[in-house]
């Protein structure tokens, strides 16, 4: 028996439904073995369709949705208070992790899991088991599931961790997918079964290689992302019905797992010319990759050849243009408006508490400070009853202090002028200046942003980061000359401090220019419109309340700088009166005033 | 000149003092009043031993690991002498970090323990009637997500919800003691954590005060470290109290990563055929690591080798005696771990950039990395 959908002859074309429809195949089949799926898309229709098609396909296998800001206790497990109390011994409680053993567990707003979460995440996937060692318990329960990753991210830099993408072998968007491009289903629950007795399919090395070789030519670094491929080729065989797999199993594992990590095209100039995409920077919703009707049509060629080819078809319009026009680098625009606005964030959110000392300005978190004092009462109560006193006794040692997000972490956003005007010499030393404070943030640990801005725009160089070494790199790297658009440069300023806001965290903006703008808002020469475009976006600046500072970079102190400054109503620093140390440490000193 | 010279006697002395045979292993120390109580009332944790032991899948076999041969180094200097001081493993995803500390574990040769001790201690020399036996040494790791008192240790629940009674249950610093304590994502533990780790890894003993319980106990471990530099860099407080660094990165050429995926996927499909396959070769490690730790202390550190090491240090600057000692120590091991009589300049050479890398003043204004200006010292000192 054939499976539907077996070779590339049964399948006429791969529109991207086809391609998220196997890989659901894929995850029902044995996702554990893979991983799982990042699925970037917004909540709706196409999503749903495809959430439903995977677990009908699945059958009756468990399936738990995990909350992006799921605490460690619900996740990993731990002592089950209630029972314990009631029992008069340790119960444990089963995490959320230990629950979904043999299943799907689908991450909800993945791009908002915080790095700490997706790692023990990635701890537990990587090991098959949760360990926990948790409020006095200690035990290890084996779990193996597939995740699905629902990233709803809108801007560029809104991605889930990489941390956890990077362990999920598929990665699918259908952000671009209209409802209407939802075709009927080719596999069902049965075909799923029948695949399931072939799912150790074997693979020769010649294939093994050729996949290696087709991930490293795609500027993929991870080994890890071509050991996926070769799993999900095994499974994509599986699939089809056969016992070893074919050189159209492995071209689709390429399509599937190495064409939307791809970096770079590889390096045959001729085929990367045919494949020049249309200028257009955002994919639009009726353009799938076209060039796949021609690839399943071709006869088969030399292996390499194929798996590289059918990858390269693989790979999103989108990421094409991007890769080509920018160089992989994120052009700054205005950050949407993606998610819920934290209204807790500018005060600082409660992260978890911690066993201290109540001094001064610590809160008590009374809920855990009870959880941690009950268990004990049994044992106090005891010892108390000899002295004649009853009640709750809650000692020092049990009380908790709640943590909150804000107060540690700030993210200092630098904004470069590279226009020729701050004249090449003063870039560098702004650069000096930069390196300096780099150094300062790190270590204070505060995320670090540079922002770029010369001829018609601004650019994030570096997104929000901890890592001094990305820094310095982008800084390194930084090019010079040109017009001066310094309204642009505001507000992407402004844009991406708001996206740092809503991440719980304080932005602080340090611009280094001599304020001399002479692009105005619409891309227009004009020194006079240009001016009056960078106070109004320095006033919008001042009207959402960032913490600023202006350092001035031209060789006499100018008017129009301080102007500036004092319009976004931050501090303003003349470069000349200060060496870059000088400028550090005033940067310094002003940012932590501002906290 | 004289300076060096006496800098490089003050690391000798240091040094002939550690191999005249003080193992630093005193055994129990359950010194405080509440030892008796403490002594009765301890009971290992509840939890099935040994990883394998639980119907998981054995660990990747160490000599199965492709490339990175620094990280292997690393691991195998701090197992011959672990007062190098722990190693901290930084790099790219999926470069087996995680994959080199576990498979470490099954390397190991069996330590002797006294029966029953919950913190596995050494028998104690001149004391009779002590029974003992042969566990293997601990590889613990600490989970992400793990509570305070689960690391340090605290009051038994069970015991108090049952009986009332105060009884201590050892926590993961204990099960460490005289073996190795793994932290994967080390950038990402809770900073409390991390300070707690940090101070029992100095003072190589845990101190708990908890309910009118006073416990202290030996919590002598290797801590071994791995993080992502794109998740976050180190706190620098955190970074020079790691013995060795070693940097991973994916390895660039096509044969190395088809080996790479090969291997894994090998292992994936059938793990107990797979390290049946290597178990000889991992075997042939272990015997070299137990041959390197009885040379150790036989090995000679020549005045020459100690002031090419002093050199080496005032060259990039490093502060103070712990980079020279730990320099020296790893120099030493390796030539243990290779069969060499004494500290030969090859040694120091090949050790020097894990031992010194995460100690140079961080230069902001300096491009290069500080692998590079470690082999550039280097090149000053020993010559091309």
């Amino acid at each position: 028996m054939t499976v539907p959908g077996a070779s590339a002859t049964e399948v006429p074309a791969l529109t991207p439904w086809r391609i998220a429809e196997i890989a659901a195949a894929l995850l029902a089949l044995d996702g554990a073995s893979i991983g799982g799926v990042s699925l970037r898309a917004p909540a709706g229709t196409v999503r749903e369709a495809w959430l439903t098609h995977l677990s009908t396909l699945r059958g009756g296998a468990p399936c738990a949705r995990m909350p992006a800001g799921i605490g460690d206790a619900r996740l990993l497990g731990g002592l089950d208070l209630t029972a314990t109390l009631a029992m008069g011994r340790p119960v444990a409680e089963r995490g959320l992790l230990a629950e979904v053993d043999g299943g799907v567990l689908i991450v909800a707003m993945a791009e908002r899991v915080e790095a700490a979460t997706a790692a023990k995440l990635c701890a537990v996937v990587d090991a098959g088991a949760v360990t926990v060692e948790r409020d006095g318990i200690a035990l290890t329960v084996p779990t193996r599931f597939a995740i699905v990753a629902l990233d709803e991210g809108i801007a560029a830099d809104e991605r889930p961790a990489a941390a956890l993408t990077d362990r999920l072998a598929l990665r699918l968007d259908l952000t671009a997918l209209s409802h209407r491009e939802v075709e009927p289903p080719v596999f069902d629950a049965e075909s799923i079964a029948a695949a399931r007795d072939r799912v150790a399919a074997t693979i020769d090395d010649e294939t093994i290689a050729c996949l290696c070789t087709a991930a490293l030519a795609l500027g993929i670094g991870s080994t890890r992302t071509a050991l996926q491929a070769v799993k999900v080729a095994r499974l994509v065989a599986a699939l089809a019905g056969r016992e070893a797999v074919a050189p159209e199993d492995a071209a689709l594992a390429a399509a599937l797992v190495l064409a939307p990590r791809a970096t770079q095209l590889p390096a045959r100039s001729e085929e990367a010319d045919a494949h020049e995409p249309e200028p257009e920077s955002d994919p639009q919703p009726e353009s799938p990759p076209s060039e796949s009707d021609d690839q399943a049509a071709a006869p088969p060629r030399d292996l390499d050849e194929m798996v590289l080819d059918a990858a390269k078809a693989a790979i999103p319009a989108g990421l094409l243009a991007q890769l080509l026009a920018a160089g992989g680098r994120t052009k700054a625009r205005a950050a949407g408006r993606a998610g819920q606005l934290q209204k807790a964030a500018r005060r600082g959110r409660i992260i978890g508490s911690k066993a201290g000392d109540l001094r001064c300005g610590a809160r008590l978190d009374v809920v855990e400070t009870l959880r941690a004092a009950a268990p004990w009462q049994r044992l106090r109560q005891s010892e108390a009853a000899m002295v004649g006193r009853n009640g709750l006794i809650v000692r020092r040692e049990d009380f908790r202090i709640a943590r909150y997000k804000q107060r540690s972490e700030t993210a200092t956003l630098f904004v470069v002028d590279a226009s020729g005007s701050s004249a090449l010499q003063r870039l560098a030393e702004a650069k000096g200046a930069v390196r300096l404070l780099l150094a300062e943030c790190y270590v204070r640990r505060d995320e670090v942003a540079l922002i770029a801005f010369r001829k018609a725009q601004a650019e994030i160089v570096l997104p929000p980061t901890r890592s001094l070494v990305a820094a310095e790199r982008a800084l390194a790297g930084l090019p010079g000359g040109g017009a001066t658009p310094l309204a642009t440069a505001i507000e992407a300023a402004c844009a991406l401090a708001d996206a740092v806001r809503r991440k719980g965290r304080t932005p602080a903006l340090v611009f280094m220019t001599d304020g001399r703008a002479n692009i105005d808002r619409g891309g227009r020469q004009g020194r006079a419109q240009a001016q009056a475009d960078a106070l109004a976006a320095a006033r919008s600046l001042r009207g959402e309340g960032f913490n600023a500072i202006l350092i001035d970079t031209s060789p006499q102190p100018q008017p129009q700088a301080a102007d500036i400054a004092a319009a976004m109503g931050g501090l303003y620093l003349p470069l000349p009166q200060a060496d870059a140390a000088g400028v550090g440490r005033a940067v310094g000193l002003a940012l932590a005033a501002g906290r | 000149m004289d300076g060096l010279l006496d800098h490089a006697d003050v690391v000798g002395q240091h040094l002939r003092r550690e191999s005249g045979g003080d193992s630093g292993e005193t055994g129990s120390a359950l010194a405080t009043p509440a030892a008796a109580i403490a002594r009765r009332a301890l009971r290992a944790p509840k939890r099935a031993a040994a990883p394998p032991a639980d119907g998981r899948a054995p660990p990747f076999p160490f000599s199965a690991i492709v490339a990175q041969e620094e990280m292997k180094r690393a691991l195998l200097l701090a197992a011959i002498d672990p007062s190098i001081g722990g190693v901290l493993i930084f790099g790219d995803r999926g470069t087996g970090k995680s994959t080199a500390v576990r498979a470490l574990a099954a390397l190991l040769p069996p330590m002797r323990a006294v029966v029953g001790d919950p913190y596995q201690a050494a028998p104690r020399a001149g004391v009779r009637g002590q029974k003992t036996h042969l566990v293997p040494v601990p590889v613990v790791d600490l989970p992400l997500g793990a509570t305070e008192d689960r690391v340090v240790g605290a009051l038994d629940l069970e015991k108090a919800l049952a009986s009332g009674e105060k009884a201590f249950q050892p926590g993961l610093l204990a099960r460490a003691n005289r073996g190795f304590l793994y932290i994967d994502e080390a950038n990402l533990l809770e900073d409390h954590l991390v300070d707690v780790l940090l101070d029992v890894a100095a003072s190589g003993e845990n101190v708990v005060e908890r309910e009118g319980l006073s416990i202290r106990h030996p919590a002598r471990f290797v801590l071994v470290g791995s993080g992502n530099p794109e998740e976050g860099e180190l706190r620098p407080q955190l970074l020079d109290r790691f013995g060795l660094s070693v940097e991973v990165a994916t390895p660039v050429d096509l044969p190395t990563r088809i080996a790479v995926v090969k291997r894994r996927d090998a292992y994936d499909r059938d793990p107990r055929g797979f390290c049946a396959q290597w178990q000889t070769a991992d075997q042939a490690i272990g015997r070299r690591l137990t041959a390197g730790r009885k040379r150790l202390a036989q090995i000679e550190t020549s005045d020459a080798a100690l002031t090419r090491v002093a050199e080496l240090c005032l060259h990039l600057g490093t502060d103070g005696l712990r980079g020279e000692l730990t320099l020296m120590r790893a120099a030493r091991a390796l030539a243990a771990l290779e069969g060499a009589q004494e500290v030969l300049d090859v040694h120091i050479r090949t050790v020097a950039p894990m031992a010194l890398r995460h100690r140079l003043r961080r230069n902001p204004l300096d491009e290069a990395g500080s692998t590079v200006r470690v082999e550039r010292a280097l090149a000053e000192v020993f010559g091309p």
